[in-house]
């Protein structure tokens, strides 16, 4: 048992609705209480549809277990697949429906209907949301393609004809799915390749069955589609990239990579440098003050993977933490966060990620709504990079993270909060010019402008108190503190950890204005 | 009772499980803890329910069950004992921990009452350990708060002192504004169930008349009969009538005058019914449905077509106490249709073919029907918003015409259509 005060990812017949809702001409039986009935708003309220997810509740209540449970779910799935005539059934069941083993999925194939249906078994008690969103995905590709030939097919050259691609992975409640989905297409586009299918979002099982009509599929997000290329390619003989386009270098790397798997030349464009206005911003004399700060990255395992690649080598951040909620994905992770000196955090807890962005003092925290919560309780800058999703996270507005256009986005969504706390640093500095009346309140709101003037006011006060309290530990001089408070806030806390520790391990009693350089001097060094 | 149709439906239902009510109970007590045991669904619908509410320290939880609780029994009672022993070693603020069952707990049979029996033992009166059911297979929505006030009554002291109880959440400032009113009225000794603190019980006796300030608190009100105290009957206090009819009933069962009734709520009165008429003219002859949520419905139905002018079109209720509505059903205009009970796929069809001009239902209904063109309001806004009393009459109207308004600013001649 796991005490949970609040959850990244939901169970994994949310991944199923999730994979259902983004797909068309599809309904899900799900054998759940009526309280589950509120994953609908996940998909009304957060994306905002205008339609229902095709989900049919059986809602079966604590009087019906007694009885026939297996007669009710019969039922429902009759009424359900009579009203909206689906190509493709899926039947499955939420946590409470697995404890009493009603097997739905046997009932439906049971039940003499002439379309295909997907029985799902999604482990609610081990495992979670985008596990589920995968089973599923890969459940219905297989289901729908599993008698498909594996004869091998004529390439696009015998044929001669433009190469085609599968965009697969993309669905609702994914990050900027949508707009990285319109990207893709258009950069593909621009070098020939068509796209065949994208799935799940937007394709109907007769879309599936036209899959095998690709060269190659592009895994766009591994989290729900690596399962259903590594099939793919195993039975029906069609190659997949493995590369993120997410950022300059990988969207690169994924065009070399596909190039190469098609087997086309490599046109030079794909290598130039004016491809996305990222890099030259980036190398533009005002992004000088980016150098080496310090970052937090936080999120689904692609989006943070990307994240640490974008921010250590396209932006010259300081990689000070990575790490993600998703086991699945701890194994890519790993090694990623390894690579920058650093040791992955992988854990479900949003507590454990706060502590973590306490203790390595970023200037700048990339994650979820959630890190973006803790962040500003902190009063760190923070943009918002992975799932799960928010319904600020659905912006009008095209926004893509993927491609060129991606890369645009991403360099405005992390360098404006940046500056944003900048410009809150440059209000502590000037906060005794007449200009910055004492009212003047941030849109950010959060520990900079006046609130920073009353932090350093309280924390020479509190230590004056510690000076009598504390035992053992270094005691600040009132000159030490006030060079301290010279020192932007939002790596004020890390120099002072550092200085006490300096000052233990070099024996200093009272810390001062030389001992804070003594440390400084210490630690670059 | 008067000429409604009453009538009963079933099939798949689109509403929430009364774990729900945490997201309010909550707020109400903050030196409560509300520790679902259930899974990783029970979790996520409390924190999606309660929106971007998150705190550093929320004051609600959810212990999930996992593979290896589900193995043996005796197991998952020493599992959810170490969780509650770990969690109150953290937070040593905690007074009342509430234990709340779910479908899953309830389903392998884990004895929450056993728990909460063995942790007050070990505690000993540090904190309270209480346990009710939240499920889904059991409570709908607000029935939620009923399990949790029920669950609270055995505490309650016992007294022989003559008191007004207000039983049911209110909105802090519409309890203290209610409580003046009574106080004006004569009635001094006037106390609030849930009360704002979990270990500030009010007492209750024979001489306890107790009101309900919401109507689906079934089970608290056969408890509370049976401690002895009286339930006045009156309908609920949304709108001016059901309010003043409200009140009144408090004031008759207290002998009160009738004349000092009326000097103090006439006032009252006459400047809500001028405060509603800007939006009795918007939602006068307009058609409304009421999907089943909150038990709200047909206290609502009531105050919208009696004093704003409404027509109803169907009145959804998830559970009907014929005693505790009687009032309320008989002051509908005949002919209501009420329906207990759901078929969600049937009962949109019936929405779409009567075309009404305002819907009230559930979260995720919401956009769906406005994406085809129908207004509506969240039912959910009914519980969280201080809507409760004649002063908050018209409050209460504008969360009805509001949508209306709005439809017909941004779209004066056509419908809306959506992805
Ligand atoms: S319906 Fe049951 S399983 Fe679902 S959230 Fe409510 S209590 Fe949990
Ligand atoms: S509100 Fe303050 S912090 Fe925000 S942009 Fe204006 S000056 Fe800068």
């Amino acid at each position: 048992m796991e005490l949970t005060l609040w959850t990244y990812e939901g169970p994994p017949h949310i991944g199923a609705m999730r994979i259902a809702t983004s797909m068309k001409k599809l309904h899900y039986v799900l054998h759940a209480p009526q309280g589950d009935t509120y994953a609908d708003l996940l998909f009304t309220m957060i994306e905002r549809r205008g339609s229902r997810p095709p989900v049919t509740y059986t809602t079966f209540q604590a009087r019906d277990l007694g009885g026939d449970t297996a007669e009710l779910v019969k039922g429902h799935i009759k009424e359900a697949v009579d009203r909206f005539q689906p190509e493709t059934l899926l039947v499955g069941e939420s946590c409470t429906a697995e404890l009493i083993q009603d097997q739905p999925g046997s009932l439906a194939k049971g039940m003499g209907f002439d379309i295909p249906i997907v029985s799902l078994e999604l482990p609610a008690y081990s495992k979670k949301e985008n596990w589920g969103g995968s089973e599923t995905f890969y459940q219905i590709v297989r289901t729908l393609l599993k008698d498909h030939s594996k004869e091998s097919k004529q390439t696009w050259q015998e044929e001669k004809r433009r190469p085609r691609v599968n965009l697969l992975g993309p669905t609702l409640l994914g990050f900027r799915c949508r707009d990285d989905v319109l990207e893709i297409q258009k950069l593909l586009g621009q070098y020939g390749i068509d796209v065949n299918v994208v799935a799940p979002l937007g394709a109907s099982p007769s879309d599936i069955m036209r899959i095998p009509n690709a060269d190659v599929n592009v895994c766009l997000y591994p989290e729900i589609a690596e399962s259903t290329c590594i099939w793919l390619e195993r039975n029906l003989n069609i190659p997949f990239t493995t590369t993120v386009p997410l950022g300059v270098g990988a969207t690169q790397d994924f065009l070399n990579e596909l190039h190469k798997v098609l087997e086309m030349e490599i046109p030079p464009s794909v290598n130039e440098s004016n491809n996305s206005k990222l890099t030259w911003y980036s190398n533009s004399v005002d992004s000088n003050y980016l150098t080496g700060k310090r970052v937090f990255i936080f999120g689904d395992g692609t989006h943070a993977l990307a994240a640490a690649k974008i921010a250590s080598e396209e932006l010259g951040f300081k990689v000070v933490g990575l790490g993600t909620y998703s086991r699945e994905m701890a194994r890519k992770v790993r090694p990623a966060a390894k690579a920058l000196g650093l040791e992955a955090l992988i854990t479900n807890d949003y507590l454990e990620v706060e502590d973590a962005i306490k203790e390595t003092s970023p200037e700048l925290v990339l994650g979820t709504q959630m890190e973006r919560h803790s962040a500003k309780r902190l009063g760190i800058p923070c943009a918002v990079i992975s799932t799960p999703m928010h319904v600020q996270d659905v912006p009008a507005r095209y926004s893509p993270q993927m491609g060129w256009e991606g890369a645009n986005v991403i360099f405005d969504d992390w360098v404006h909060p940046l500056m944003m706390g900048l410009e809150e640093h440059l209000i502590g500095m000037f906060k005794h010019d007449f200009e910055f009346v004492d009212g003047h309140q941030s849109h950010l709101g959060h520990l900079g402008g006046k609130g920073n003037q009353n932090t350093s006011k309280e924390a020479i006060e509190t230590n004056v108190q510690d000076v009598v309290t504390t035992d053992g530990n270094p005691i600040w001089t009132n000159e030490g503190e006030r060079e301290l408070s010279k020192i932007p806030f939002f790596v004020r806390g890390k120099v002072r950890k550092n200085t006490e520790n300096y000052a233990r391990q070099a024996g200093c009693r009272e810390i001062n204005e030389e001992t804070l350089y003594d440390a400084k001097a210490h630690y670059k060094a | 009772m008067s000429g409604a149709t009453l009538l009963k439906e079933s099939g798949p239902k689109e509403v929430f499980c009364g774990l729900t009510s945490i997201v309010w109970l909550h707020r109400r007590m903050p030196d409560a803890f509300f520790l679902v045991v259930g899974s990783r669904t029970c979790a996520h619908l409390i924190q999606s329910a309660a929106g971007v509410m998150i705190f550093a320290e929320p004051r609600f939880g959810t212990a999930i069950l996992e593979e290896r609780d589900l193995a043996g029994l005796a197991d998952a009672h020493d599992e959810l004992n170490r969780v509650v022993k770990n969690l109150l070693a953290r937070r040593p603020e905690i007074k009342t921990l509430f234990l709340v069952g779910s479908c899953p707990s309830e389903v392998i049979k884990i004895d929450l009452s056993r728990v909460a029996e063995n942790l007050n033992i070990e505690l000993k009166g540090q904190v309270t350990v209480l346990n009710y059911s939240g499920s889904g297979i059991e409570t709908t929505f607000t029935q939620g708060e009923d399990g949790a006030l029920k669950a609270l009554i055995p505490l309650m002291p016992k007294s022989d002192q003559k008191k007004l109880l207000l039983v049911g959440t209110l909105a802090n400032a519409v309890e203290d504004r209610l409580v003046s009113i009574f106080n004006r009225l004569g009635i001094d000794n006037v106390e609030s169930f849930p009360p704002r603190q979990s270990t500030e019980l009010p007492s209750i006796g024979p001489e306890t008349k107790v009101l309900l300030t919401q109507p689906y608190l079934t089970d608290t009100a056969r408890e509370l009969k049976n401690k002895g105290a009286e339930i006045i009957e009156a309908p609920f206090p949304l709108g001016v009538t059901g309010s003043t009819l409200w009140i009144q009933a408090a004031a008759n069962s207290f002998g009160i005058d009738k004349s000092i009734v009326d000097s103090v709520l006439n006032p009252l009165i006459s400047r809500a019914k001028k405060a509603l008429e800007p939006h009795v003219e918007k939602l006068s002859g307009k058609k409304l449905f009421l999907l089943p949520e909150s038990q709200l419905e047909i206290p609502l139905a009531r105050f919208l077509s009696n004093e704003c002018g409404m027509e109803i079109v169907e009145i959804g209720t998830p559970y009907l106490n014929r005693d505790l509505m009687k009032a309320e059903i008989d002051l509908l205009p005949p002919d209501c249709r009420i329906v207990e009970g759901q078929h969600v796929e049937k009962q949109l069809d019936r929405v779409r073919d009567s075309s009404p001009d305002l819907v009230v239902c559930g979260m995720g209904l919401a956009n769906p029907l406005e994406a085809e063109g129908i207004s509506t309001k969240w039912s959910i806004e009914m519980v969280f918003s201080p809507i409760h009393g004649i002063d908050q009459a018209s409050d209460l109207a504008e969360l009805f015409s509001r949508p209306l308004r709005r439809h017909d600013i941004l779209n004066p001649t056509k419908t809306l259509t959506s992805n």
